[in-house]
């Protein structure tokens, strides 16, 4: 039985990186005493994956990760029994039964929604409602990203879902392609609204919060964007 | 939420930003408003070599069972923190409370090795703590050291408020006690450290004076104030299964060295190797009774959610109840779906069975450790194992599947010559040789593969090599290119690889292992010009060192290379560890007269561990007097 696991990263978890959170969960699991299948073979591991890594520094109230197990009680059970392990800092939202057919939870991610605030004494006075929708409006943004194998220049507008601005906030909510093809890391995307505003741009002065995983429940030609957790259901 | 002691923008910058913010799985935090002490326990390196040790996670553990104390921990900065903390003027501070270390009452520092001492000072310099301990006021933590480095406190006894000599879980309390009934009368941080002085195994040195010879060995060492002992000797737990045992460790988020729940099976070892310091340090040995171990197992393992369990002693094959055990682990780990490691177990038909079952043969490899590569030299050494022994294990090993060997030897040891020398090329060269003989061409999955390493010898105290002279460098690089020379001519040179350590380090290692107290001076000083991590070979400048002691005025083959007289008095001679040293004479003797002494279970040797009442000394056996 698949189970889709959905939960939150904050506070001193953002230094945890994504092989580490991985790790702090196989022993989470076991402590918690939950029935997890193995795999067979000489060193058993747990049968698990994880949806998007999440980048160091920042926080989400949208993680997803599949395990797969060989019995289980309920949901709230689970999750009370998870969280019984949890660390400050981190916290089970929902755990959902798959269908037996669901694509794995990183095969499945299709978007990402982010909502970024700006550090004290790092507000960009710029930044406003008009500027966003004005950048968001282009048909075309051309920005270059850094690669392995050197920069690479490409149009990121088929691939930034939704841009806009809270001028009450003062933040920004981005959502953008986040599947193993066009994964486009926010911070990109808000250095193409300062540049395009002529404005000096420092990764430093975003506070990222990941705020929910998105899997297509559309078609290819007519996109649906829906939790992570979408396809399961709760149970017991 | 707590607040971390470094911004984000550090943290995002260092490397490995989760080394300083705590908040791992079961440690510890208390409301510092309810406690009377608070501790910061120290390993001076980096965190994931600091977490991995053993004794501190036994020692937090004890301290936080206190209602009265919280114990935190505290690592070396790595350099590229340590570099911004100086510029932004940051003080050192404790991962759970992050809260800086000068705030405490107590830094205990655990000093496993010799190289680590520039980076205790860098602990108590980040920390804002005056080097000397004669400097310090009540606004300091008292700085308390321990570990086998406290065995020889000497080269750094400037730096320590206390030493705490032998097995922690014994005078902790005593100690806090009387730290709280100090404060509480107004004492002066003097008055409290004369009365700690009066402590069973706490070594105060500022308390005792050195006087030295014209040949600037030992004179006198003294107490200066009364009522302290001249002699310290060390502190033990004579019932080590009615002692406390962390049920539930601090579980790292980030990989380190010791990533598994760790059993700690026995303390101390019956075996006396002549170069092994533990082994003698540690006597009497005492074992853990294996039904209260089997239930730590599980409960550490169910508190921890490691996939692995190993068991933790000198020389794990020689524990009583080990099968049973071993056994035991092997069924309810089969059903955790935990992995077993085995480190230290002799090569014999139980332990390849076991190896068998819970590892894979073909990833794995045997390890010997002669030490010594001809029996003449091993009987000098008194490693007990022999050229039979080895190639039985082997044989039986190459059977069974295995073809990959490691091991290792020491070169440098007192008279060794080049025939003992060559002995590790022949011996592993008849290692090989046992493969072909065992392993049919058909059944040969490639070449055995076999990987000789060779550590150079370094002289330890409270050895009965602790009298020998160490080589030099040149020596020591002599020596390992005549086992280069000697595994090339050997038939099946193809299927050996040869590993040696660097001969720099392990020089430096001698001279701080056997030093006095004028060895504080250059420390501190190769400290100031920036010596730190000197056990990490990319940081190591051995060209600063060489240079601080010549500006000291300090020949170094004072320590190193010198024959010490029969009758002199060593800077650690003040420590009694239970071992006299009539008896390690007597082992030195018998050494250089290559004969072999018996192990404590064959037969008590009376070396003076007895008079503690406990472990092998009080099962009935022969004496040999
Ligand atoms: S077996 Fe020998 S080397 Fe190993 S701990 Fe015991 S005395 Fe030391
Ligand atoms: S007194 Fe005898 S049995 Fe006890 S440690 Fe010494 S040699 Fe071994």
């Amino acid at each position: 039985m698949k189970l889709r696991v959905k939960f939150s990263k904050h506070g001193v978890l953002r230094f945890i990186g994504h092989l580490d959170v991985m790790r702090y969960f196989q022993k989470a699991i076991r402590r918690a005493g939950i029935d997890i299948a193995y795999t067979t073979g000489f060193s058993p591991h747990q049968v698990m994956s994880f949806a998007a890594p999440l980048g160091l520094g920042l926080e989400s109230n949208g993680e997803y990760m599949d395990i797969e197990v060989n019995s289980l009680t309920s949901s709230p059970d689970f999750i009370n029994a998870l969280n019984a392990q949890m660390v400050d800092g981190i916290r089970i939202l929902e755990a959902r039964l798959l269908p037996d057919n669901a694509k794995n939870a990183m095969a499945s991610v299709a978007a990402a929604r982010y909502t970024v605030a700006f550090r004290k004494g790092y507000e960009p006075v710029f930044l406003t409602e008009a500027v966003v929708d004005d950048f968001f409006g282009q048909s075309e943004i051309i920005v270059t990203k850094q690669t392995k194998k050197g920069e690479t220049t490409f149009d990121m507008k088929p691939f930034l879902f939704a841009c806009a601005f809270d001028d009450a906030q003062n933040t920004l909510t981005l959502i953008v392609d986040a599947s193993s093809a066009g994964n486009i890391k926010p911070s990109l995307a808000v250095k193409a609204i300062y540049d395009r505003n002529h404005a000096e741009f420092n990764d430093y002065a975003l506070l990222i919060t990941r705020e929910e995983t998105y899997l297509n429940a559309g078609t290819q030609e007519v996109p649906r964007l829906e939790p992570l957790g979408f396809i399961g259901s709760d149970f017991g | 939420m707590r607040t971390l002691a470094l911004s984000d923008d550090i943290l995002l910058k260092v490397e490995k930003p989760a080394r300083y913010i705590g908040n791992e799985v079961n440690s510890v935090m208390k409301d510092k408003d309810h406690v009377d002490i608070r501790f910061a326990m120290c390993f001076p390196d980096v965190y994931e070599i600091g977490m991995s040790h053993l004794g501190i996670q036994i020692l937090y553990d004890m301290f936080n069972r206190y209602e009265d104390t919280w114990c935190e921990r505290v690592y070396s900065p790595w350099p590229d923190l340590d570099s911004v903390m100086r510029e932004r003027n940051i003080p050192l501070f404790a991962l759970e409370s992050q809260e800086p270390i000068k705030t405490f009452d107590f830094l205990g520092i655990t000093i496993q090795y010799e190289m680590c001492y520039t980076n205790i000072l860098q602990i108590l310099d980040l920390s804002k703590i005056p080097f000397h301990a004669c400097d310090r006021d009540w606004d300091c933590p008292i700085v308390i050291g321990g570990g086998p480095c406290a065995y020889n406190p000497e080269p750094i006894a400037d730096f320590f408020d206390i030493f705490y000599i032998g097995e922690g879980e014994t005078q902790y309390r005593p100690l806090l006690d009387l730290y709280k009934a100090c404060k509480k009368e107004g004492c002066s941080r003097t008055e409290f450290l004369i009365r700690a002085a009066q402590l069973p195994g706490l070594y105060v040195p500022q308390f005792y004076e050195v006087t030295y010879r014209e040949d600037n060995t030992i004179a006198s060492f003294t107490p200066t104030v009364s009522g302290i002992p001249g002699t310290i000797t060390k502190e033990l737990v004579t019932d080590i299964t009615d002692t406390t045992y962390p049920e539930k460790p601090v579980v790292p988020f980030i990989k380190c060295t010791q990533d598994r729940v760790v059993l700690e099976i026995q303390r101390g070892c019956i075996r006396g190797c002549r170069f092994c310091q533990a082994g003698q340090l540690y006597r009497p040995v005492r074992e853990r009774d294996a039904d209260s171990l089997k239930e730590y197992a599980i409960k550490m393992l169910d508190n921890t959610g490691y996939e692995e369990i190993s068991l933790s002693s000198l020389s794990s094959s020689d524990y009583s109840r080990l099968e049973e055990l071993v056994n035991f682990l092997i069924e309810s780990c089969n059903e955790k779906k935990v992995n077993i490691s085995l480190p230290s177990l002799r090569i014999d038909s139980f332990s390849l069975d076991v190896m068998e079952k819970v590892q894979d043969v073909k990833k794995s490899s045997l390890t010997f450790a002669p030490e010594a590569g001809s029996q003449r030299l091993r009987n000098v050494i008194n490693k007990g194992l022999t050229e039979e022994v080895i190639l039985e294990g082997a044989t039986l090993a190459f059977a069974g599947g295995w073809n990959r060997v490691k091991l290792y030897f020491m070169l440098g040891l007192p008279t060794e010559t080049d025939e003992d020398i060559r002995g590790i090329a022949e011996l592993s060269d008849k290692i090989a040789m046992a493969y072909y003989d065992t392993v049919p061409k058909e059944k040969r999955n490639g070449r055995v593969q076999i990987v000789a390493s060779t550590s150079f010898f370094v002289p330890k105290p409270f050895t009965p090599f602790q009298w020998a002279p160490q080589c030099t460098k040149e020596q020591f690089l002599e020596k390992a290119y005549t086992t280069k020379r000697a595994i090339m001519e050997q038939l099946n040179q193809k299927s050996i690889k040869y590993n040696w350590h660097e001969a720099d380090a392990s020089v430096m290692e001698g001279i701080l292992a056997r030093g006095d107290r004028r060895l504080c001076e250059p420390i501190l000083r190769a400290y100031q010009k920036g010596c730190i991590f000197d056990a990490w070979g990319e940081y190591y400048r051995h060209d600063v060192w060489t240079e601080t002691f010549a500006e000291c005025g300090i020949d170094t083959s004072f320590y190193t290379t010198r024959q010490r007289g029969l009758d002199e008095i060593f800077p650690w001679d003040f420590i009694d560890c239970g071992v006299t040293k009539a008896f390690l004479k007597s082992e030195w003797k018998n050494a250089l007269d290559e004969r072999v002494t018996k192990n404590c279970k064959e037969q008590c040797n009376a070396c003076g561990a007895a008079r503690f009442g406990c472990g092998i000394c009080t099962v009935p056996r022969i004496t040999n007097l």
